[in-house]
Order: structure tokens, then sequence, then C-alpha cells
């Protein structure tokens, strides 16, 4: 266990912030973070890596804006507690492309109009990749299902299921 | 949300003494309820002990032809588990009713057992609530109490249990294994969780020193005739207004055994002896199914916003059951009712 109590440490409630020391491959790129406990990963993400990427929208993982892969899995970044996933290996919508070149899903997403404001957009495109990666979604009707987790407020549901089944048609159910 | 203290806890024993050793302490798993109602000031520990990597992550088989599910197993996991798809498809359809998908690849299946209401006063902390603040009174009786409970409520609480896996669990006749300070204990689904009465405050029976390990599926999965039917406001990602596991054991054109629990109605989920043992011998059609839900019904109790429910669970039972005798479960990704 790499937990390593920096500041005050105890079992007692604190007003003294505890910070510890965790390490995350974000993007591929391993980052050794000092962080107090009740920090969450998509704080944690934006105010700490500047990976803005990932958006804030509800905080109470209800929206699914702040979508985001651990170890490969879609989870809400917002009730994640950074310090639980020491070790853990995160993508976030940063991380999708292959340098200049685009995910297909960011491509369905252009190609289809998934989108107007953009704001949940990074969580769709984050959602879908875990989507595809369970492969447990075939038809439009399982897609819409387990898509339920990311609302979109511009209703721009009919092509963001149009560009899910395009980028799952040309990634063959990879990631 | 409040600043707290942090441990990780390496076995089950570890775990158990450092809860036992620090009231003001919770258990952390999935995070999914728990860090939600910390941000809302509902929740203040002052310390979080992560039980994450406690080896409780397996899906085994029993010697009697039941399966032992690790209380870590996440909830999607437990969904798409062959076993469970193939021998217990109730539970499989249950637990993918429930959530969004983020939120069933983060939940634990022990976790599904302990969330809390979601009572819109026991969330709101400048509200009184029995459940939050005992003795403050309850907000939901005289308020907009669309959501809460019609059987099993007390003066002190008329909340309802969130869950729809618990649901199938109870038909189920599934078993909750714990441990704690002087041992270990099993406790039927079915008692696990309590009616308010006067002590909303407390969800379930377990003691504070206790964690789950696991949860114990008995044999029979009622794989032929099954259907998990959620009532809500919305198609999906929504809590149930009304929810109905159902569980049928048909010979020769006759119900053998019928057994049938009702979700989002009470403090826990909502089984009645009387009213299954009525489809005893009957052929599974309408009429018969009815009487049963007639029977399940008959204490129901309404309140300003939720009289609606009484009908809603009526109709729901009568439907849920026919689609279980004919065999033709709802598909959670169907959003016709058949």
């Amino acid at each position: 266990m790499s937990l390593s109590p920096v500041g005050r440490s105890g079992s007692q409630c604190t007003s003294t912030p505890v910070q510890l020391s965790i390490t995350l491959t974000v993007n591929g790129e391993k980052r050794s973070l000092k962080i107090a406990p009740w920090t969450t990963l998509l704080d944690l993400l934006r105010e700490r890596l500047d990976l803005t990427g990932t958006k804030k929208g509800c905080d109470h993982g209800q929206c699914g804006a702040c979508t985001v892969l651990i170890d490969g899995r879609r989870v809400v970044s917002c009730l994640t507690l950074a310090v639980m996933k020491d070790g853990a290996d995160i993508t976030t919508i940063e991380g999708l492309a292959n340098g200049d070149s685009l995910h297909p899903l960011q491509q369905a997403f252009i190609d289809h109009d998934a989108f107007q404001c953009g704001y949940c957009t990074p969580g769709q495109i984050c959602s879908a990749a875990g989507l595809i990666a369970e492969a447990k979604a075939k038809s439009a009707d399982e897609i819409r299902e387990l898509m339920s987790g990311n609302l979109c407020r511009c209703g721009a549901y009919p092509n963001i299921v149009a560009a899910i089944q395009q980028a799952m048609g040309e990634m063959g159910g990879k990631r | 949300m409040n600043n707290f203290g942090y441990s990780r806890a390496t076995d089950v024993a570890d775990a158990v003494r450092q809860i036992a050793a620090d009231p003001a302490a919770k258990f952390i798993a999935g995070g999914t309820n728990l860090v939600d109602l910390m941000k809302y000031d509902v929740m203040r520990p002052a310390r979080l002990i992560d039980i994450t990597h406690l080896p409780l992550k397996t899906v085994e088989e029993t010697k009697d032809g039941g399966l032992r599910i690790g209380a870590l197993v996440p909830n999607s996991d437990l969904a798409y588990h062959p076993l469970i798809e193939a021998r217990y498809p109730l539970l499989s359809s249950a637990i993918l009713a429930g959530a969004s998908q983020q939120l069933r690849n983060m939940a634990s299946t022990g976790g599904n057992l302990v969330q809390r209401t979601r009572c819109f006063y026991f969330y709101d902390v400048a509200t009184p609530c029995n459940k939050r603040e005992p003795g403050s009174g309850c907000s939901a009786i005289t308020g907009i109490n669309r959501i809460n409970g019609i059987l099993g409520t007390s003066e002190s609480c008329i909340a309802t249990h969130p869950s729809d896996m618990c649901v199938a669990l109870a038909v189920l006749e599934a078993k909750v294994h714990v441990t704690g300070s002087s041992g270990e204990r099993t406790i039927a689904l079915e008692d696990f969780h309590r009616l308010p009465g006067d002590t909303p405050h407390l969800d379930n029976n377990l003691q504070a020193d206790e964690i789950i390990t696991a949860i114990e599926l008995p044999a029979r999965g009622f794989a032929a005739h099954h259907s998990y039917l959620k009532i809500r406001d919305r198609l999906s990602y929504a809590f149930a207004l009304v929810s109905v596991a159902a569980a049928l054991d048909i010979d020769g054109g006759r119900i053998k055994d019928a057994r049938f629990a009702l979700g989002g109605v009470a403090h826990k989920p909502w089984r009645n002896r009387d009213a299954e043992a009525a489809l005893r011998g009957q052929a599974p059609d309408k009429p018969a199914f009815a009487k049963a839900a007639d029977i399940l019904l008959k204490d129901a109790k309404g309140y300003s916003h939720n009289a609606f429910k009484i009908g809603l669970a009526r109709r729901a039972l009568i439907r849920t059951l026919t689609q279980a005798a004919n065999a033709t479960p709802q598909i959670q990704s169907v959003k016709k009712v058949r």
C-alpha cells in the first residue's frame, strides 16, 4: 500500500488537510500526486491536472458529463474519490485521439452533428467508448438504454445514437 | 463535503477491527450513494474505511447448487455474469433496471443493500426528517410524497428503499452473510431491511461493527417463469414509483409455486405469503393474479400525492405475473410493456 500520510494523520475528523500520496496513469502518463482524501477524481483532473475536457455538470452522478474510463470501464468521476484509485489507469476525452487523428467516436460525433452546445459531449464520448468496449449494446434500443446515464439538454439524442452506431461499426467491438 | 480521515482495510478481520474501533467511521466501496450524501451534507463520516481491496470479488457455486456472490462484485459484472444470466435472469434484469451503466460499474453488491432512501426530505438538510435526525419529524407525510411508501409506513417515516436488485433478491430468498466482532452470521434478505416504525434512522439490521461479505442465492432461480417490471416517471435511469419482481413455477397449466415482491412502495422489498399462497393450484390467469394483488395491497395506505400507487401496483402486479406466466419477461432495453 502506497498510502503515506504527509500532513497530520489520524482517524478523527480534522480540519487540517491530510495529504496522501497516490500515483495515477492519466492518458498514458504516470502522475504522482499528493491529495486530500476528499478530492474527487473530477476535481483532481480539472483543477490539478488542467484536464478540463471532463465536465462538471450536476456533481451528483446524475448527468454523466464527468464520465471517464478507469481501467477501461466507464464511471462518473464526480462520485469517485481519487485516493481510492491509487495505481489506476485513467482515460479522459483528452486521451482518446491518436495524435492528430481523432478517435472514431470523435469523428462520428462530428459526422452526425451529435452535439449543439457540446458540454455533455466529452462525457457522451467517454461513455460510448465504454459502451463499445462492453459489447452489450447491439440495437439502437440497447444503445439508448445503456447510454441513459448521459443527459444532453440540447436533445441531440438521435444524432448521438447514430454517431455511436457508426463508430461501433468502424471499431468492430474494439475500443 | 466534510473533511474526513481515510484508511484502507487489508482483510475482513481488519475492516471489522477498524469499524469497531471508530463509531464515527463508515465503510466505502463503490461510493455512489455515500459520496453523494456527503456532498449534500446528509452524511458526515469522520473517517472512511476503504474496503475495495478486500477479497470479496468472486461469484462461486455453492455445494447445494446455489451461488455465493462476493459483496464487492460490481452491479454490472453481476448482471452480466453468465451464471446469473442463465440461472437467475430475474436478478440480472432487476439490476439492469437500476441506475446507469456508469453507476452499475462502480456500485457494489453489498453497497446496494445498504443504500439510503431517496426521499426528497431525507436529502434536504433544511427540513425535518426522522431518518436523518431522529425526533425532528417527518416532512414527507404532509409534503410532496409522490415517491413515498404505501405499505408498512409509520407516523415517523414513509420512506422507501430504492433498490431494484433487492426486490429480486427477496423473491429469490437470498441470504446475506455478514461478519462482525463476535463472528459471522447469516441474515435472510427479507429480514435484512427493517420497517420504519419509530426507529426510521435504522434502515436495516446490520450492526455497527458488521460488514457484508457475501450474498448467497439458493438453487432455485425461476429461470423459466420470471419478470421484473419497473414503472417510473421516465423510461430509464430513474427510481421506481412501483416495481414488481415475479417468479412462478408452473406445472401442467397450474401454478405450483408463486413468489412476488413490490419495490418502490415500502421501507423494504414487500412480499406477502398469503397473496402468494392464493395462487397455488390456480390457473395462471388474470382473475387469479388480480385476487393475489388485492390480498397483497389490502392494507396499502395512500398519502396526499401517492394514492395512485395503489392502483398502479395492482395493475403492475397483474401485468408482471402475466409476463412471468407467458415466459415473456420484460426486457429492460425495450420500453413497451408487453
